[in-house]
């Protein structure tokens, strides 16, 4: 196991911790763009440099500025304070699932990693497979992303009945 | 363990861990932080399987990534939209005081 995959294991599981436990919404909005980094580089570690390149800004660039918004538009600087019997629970059964995961992976005996060699995912690759085999699901994506801009706006928009 | 079995495992920490977040935080923008974390999860498994999988050249796995990035974008914006107008109504986020259906 290379120490760089250790690394960034340590950085992404830290950071998702620490956004999942910490008390003060900014900070776990910090935690969970170093989180994103450090997903973005175990992409780059894997040979995916398209995919690193997008959710590095996708994700840290786009969404947790989104989330930062969100924090000061409710004006909910601090977590309120969770009961301990639901905390409790909660650990419990992410803990059981994890559990089941794990043994899966564990026990799964087809899945032998056959790494031959780096495989290759230029840009240009993707850019042709996107435009060529994948054609049909980037267009609904891009109603999809239309919708959703309109949807958002329209949801969180100020409702004049209201106003008055 | 071989590499593919560590970056399953770091993938299921990472979703044991954003399941655990969005079932127990009562703050809705941490249970929205919890969801992003249990998405990537799965993004990390796809790019994984795509590595060390057997046909590298389809890029399929890569794509996927790239489509629910985008689908995951989508979903951040609408439902921070829908915080947003939840907070306007009931002037919390609280999720444990969010109990009544009634306009």
């Amino acid at each position: 196991m290379p120490v760089t995959f250790l690394i960034l294991t340590v950085l992404t599981v830290a950071g998702a911790t620490a956004a999942m436990t910490l008390h003060r919404l900014v900070h776990c909005v910090l935690a969970l763009a170093i989180c994103f980094v450090g997903l973005a580089g175990l992409y780059l570690y894997l040979g995916a440099q398209f995919a690193g390149l997008v959710q590095m800004l996708v994700y840290v660039g786009a969404v947790v500025i989104l989330i930062v918004f969100a924090i000061l538009l409710t004006r909910s600087h601090e977590a309120p304070p969770q009961k301990k019997w639901t905390w409790l629970a909660g650990v419990c059964v992410s803990a059981a699932v994890f559990a089941v995961l794990a043994w899966a992976v564990m026990a799964g005996g087809a899945i032998e990693g056959t790494a031959v060699g780096q495989p290759q995912a230029t840009m240009l690759q993707i850019g042709s497979a996107l435009m060529g085999r994948f054609v049909l699901p980037l267009e609904v994506v891009g109603l999809l992303l239309t919708a959703a801009l309109i949807g958002a706006v329209v949801i969180a928009m100020e409702e004049k009945q209201s106003a008055r | 363990m071989n590499p593919l079995a560590g970056c399953l495992l770091v993938s299921a920490l990472l979703f044991s861990i954003g399941l655990g977040g969005a079932l127990t935080r009562r703050s809705a923008i941490l249970a929205l932080i919890g969801i992003e974390l249990m998405l990537n999860a799965a993004n990390l498994n796809f790019i994984a399987f795509w590595r060390y999988g057997p046909y590298p050249e389809a890029m399929t796995g890569i794509l996927f990534v790239i489509f629910s990035i985008a689908i995951a974008a989508a979903e951040a914006a609408v439902g921070l939209a829908l915080i947003l107008a939840v907070y306007r109504h009931f002037k919390t986020t609280d999720l444990s005081r969010l109990d009544s259906m009634k306009g």
